[in-house]
């Protein structure tokens, strides 16, 4: 009888006194799955993205800036054809001369038009530039208060990241593939393209994404001022895409340049890209080239998420 | 709460409020839990800043309880420890049970944070906003359908929340804000800074919403704030709390009642005699000084009693009297006694703050 009564003063109440009972609360409706508000960031990164086609239009035109200006007119392939070589005494005939340029243009690009070339080089840079600025949301959230709101909510602290990385990596293949399409249109060489080749091309593409996200994200969390950041991408943005093969062939580049372009990552995803969209020769076996893109991405995601989770928890 | 019940207790000491404080408090806890339980919490930034200074408190289930001090006291620093943001450097909590350091998941679960920014993103709708929170929850959208629905009326956005949130007025966000916080039901919310920029329409709509909430949920509400008479009327208890420690624990009645209670100010015609003896005769008169020749301050803790008696015992003596005063005690006295500072000193960069804040959110846009 009084352990009865003593139970209704007190339901739920034990002797430590930290126990209390749970009035409108239900904590079965609240999922216990560590992964289930990864969409939900993620779908947040990217609509903000496709609910704004202006954003969209704007990163979209420098590549193809960079396509037309470069692509079209450095034209290499004419250097070394017609107007380019003539030689004045010597009576070189016509074919010769194509025949001479075109082997000229298959030894040093690999493939018989720069502006194919080209168009790869700018699949890479475009995923370049979008993980650049995949820090920038992180340091956004930051100053306005959004990531504390995030953090105190059960979500893990691995999915925040990943969620920042993973939107990043989306919305690059997504861009990768608007400049393809008008690279085609441009007139970007698709006679060895397959189905198959355009898959394995993304993949490549999407491991450098990931890779390439992961390391700006480590980058962009502890600053908490966004022009840091600017700082940062506007430092490494030049040197990472001339140090690689995205514009010209690694392979007439000086020595050192070219021990730089050997482990800047860059130069593994265009080299896929040539190999499988163009049927160039490759600097590397595709096997080679797609283990090292692998190990890339998996290390700086790891030690990305590894890193960001122990700030995350200070 | 054992030694405020104590306290309580002395003879002459007890007022209405104070009976009723004891009856709910000073019974071993009877009827009221504790829901929070924060002991020796310290927090200490790059090994030097002293945030929060070692602070020890109990808050019961279904109280408002509030935070007040000025900028810098370290009221923002303990609720980003208590809502597992930050970890402790030393000392103990135990939220909804659960120890902060242990369990911060099932803390996370059971509370929800108003945060001092507005954190809702400007580029989604509020609607969006809402369930955006409820995902963060793992909630499914079935449920987090219907509880968007009666929140979004609660803070009365229903009208606006299919519109973007930049389109939304201070106050507008502020609600929203508030729904967002609520979307899981929490047995606590805690709100930093719920009125911090807002004007004082909106501030006292944004009042009515969290006593709402109380009612309607029967939840423990944990806020900060450095508006006084926000603390004042809204608060069941308050901690006032300087440089990092707590200074004072009680309601806001019993806070002021240490000051002494009310003061009567009060003139009389005649300048020759000296009245303090036979004012101090009156019933519930505690002090009296004479100020002035003709003039005296009175303190009681009943001041509306107490000043017409007064009145009637110099009357039938033969004096009169020329004015008179009441003033109650108010908490920026209290806080002023305690810190030796004025809260509304502190005010005028907080703002400045916030200002800042608004701007480098159009500057984002």
């Amino acid at each position: 009888m009084s352990g009865l009564s003593a139970a209704e003063a007190n339901p739920m109440r034990q002797a430590d006194g930290t126990q209390v009972p749970e009035a409108k609360f239900n904590s079965t409706i609240i999922s216990s799955s560590p992964y289930h508000g990864l969409w939900a960031l993620t779908n947040r990164e990217l609509k903000k993205w496709y609910k704004n086609p202006v954003i969209l239009l704007i990163s979209l035109i420098q590549p193809v800036l960079w396509l037309g200006l470069f692509g079209k007119a450095m034209n290499f392939g004419a250097i070394f054809t017609e107007g380019g070589l003539n030689i004045p005494g010597l009576n070189i005939p016509k074919e010769v001369i194509n025949q001479l340029g075109s082997m000229l243009m298959l030894n040093v690009f690999g493939t018989s038009d720069y502006f194919s070339f080209l168009a790869v080089g700018m699949l890479s840079f475009i995923i370049i530039f979008t993980a650049m600025f995949s820090g920038m949301s992180i340091v956004w959230d930051r100053r306005l208060g959004t990531l504390n709101k995030v953090m105190s909510t059960p979500v893990a602290r691995g999915s925040i990241v990943i969620s920042k990385i993973l939107s990043s990596v989306i919305r690059s293949l997504v861009q990768a593939a608007i400049i393809l399409v008008l690279a085609v249109l441009l007139g970007m060489n698709t006679s060895s393209m397959t189905a198959l080749g355009v898959v394995g091309a993304f993949t490549s593409l999407a491991l450098l994404s990931f890779g390439f996200s992961a390391v700006f994200l480590m980058l962009a969390l502890r600053s908490t001022n966004q022009n840091t950041q600017m700082a940062i991408v506007n430092l490494l943005n030049l040197p990472l895409l001339f140090g690689s093969n995205a514009l010209f062939p690694a392979n007439l580049m000086p020595e050192w340049l070219q021990a730089f372009v050997r482990v800047n990552p860059i130069s593994y995803a265009t080299d896929i890209g040539r190999q499988l969209l163009l049927g160039a020769q490759g600097m590397g076996t595709l096997a080679f080239d797609f283990a090292f893109l692998t190990a890339f991405a998996a290390v700086s995601s790891t030690v990305g998420i590894l890193l960001s989770w122990r700030f995350l928890t200070k | 709460m054992g030694q405020l019940g104590l306290e309580l207790q002395k003879p002459g000491k007890i007022s209405l409020i104070g009976m009723v404080m004891k009856m709910v408090y000073a019974n071993g806890n009877g009827g009221k839990s504790i829901i929070m339980e924060i002991r020796d919490l310290k927090k200490v930034f790059n090994g030097t800043v002293v945030a929060v200074d070692g602070v020890t408190f109990d808050v019961y289930e279904g109280e408002i309880f509030g935070f007040l001090g000025p900028n810098g006291a370290g009221k923002t620093t303990t609720i980003s420890v208590l809502t597992t943001l930050l970890r402790p450097t030393s000392g103990t909590a135990t939220v909804c049970g659960f120890d902060l350091l242990k369990a911060p998941n099932e803390v996370r679960k059971r509370i929800g944070v108003v945060p001092q920014e507005y954190t809702a993103d400007e580029d989604l709708t509020g609607y969006e906003n809402i369930i955006f929170c409820a995902d963060l929850y793992g909630i499914p959208r079935r449920i987090s359908r219907e509880r968007a629905d009666e929140l979004l009326k609660l803070v009365e956005l229903e009208s606006a929340k299919d519109r973007k949130v930049d389109t939304y007025s201070g106050g507008m966000r502020r609600r929203l804000e508030l729904a967002c916080g609520l979307i899981n039901h929490p047995r606590i919310l805690f709100l930093d800074e719920p009125t911090l920029g807002l004007d004082v329409q909106t501030r006292a709509a944004v009042w009515k919403y969290i006593r709402r909430l109380r009612e309607e949920y029967g939840m423990t509400l944990f806020l900060t704030t450095h508006y006084l008479e926000e603390a004042d009327s809204l608060c069941d208890r308050i901690a006032i709390i300087d440089r990092g420690k707590i200074v004072k624990i009680g309601s806001p009645k019993e806070l002021k009642d240490s000051l002494g209670g009310d003061v009567i100010e009060l003139g009389v015609q005649e300048e020759n005699d000296d009245l303090a003896p036979l004012i101090s005769t009156v019933k519930h008169v505690k002090e009296v000084r004479r100020t002035a020749p003709s003039e005296y301050r009175i303190k009681s803790e009943v001041g509306e009693v107490t000043a017409p008696m007064i009145i009637d015992a110099l009357r039938s003596k033969g004096y009169r009297v020329s004015k008179i005063s009441l003033t109650r005690p108010t908490l920026d006295q209290v806080y002023l006694e305690l810190t030796g500072r004025s809260i509304r000193e502190e005010n005028g960069d907080r703002m400045q703050a916030m200002r800042q804040r608004m701007i480098m959110r159009r500057a984002r846009g």
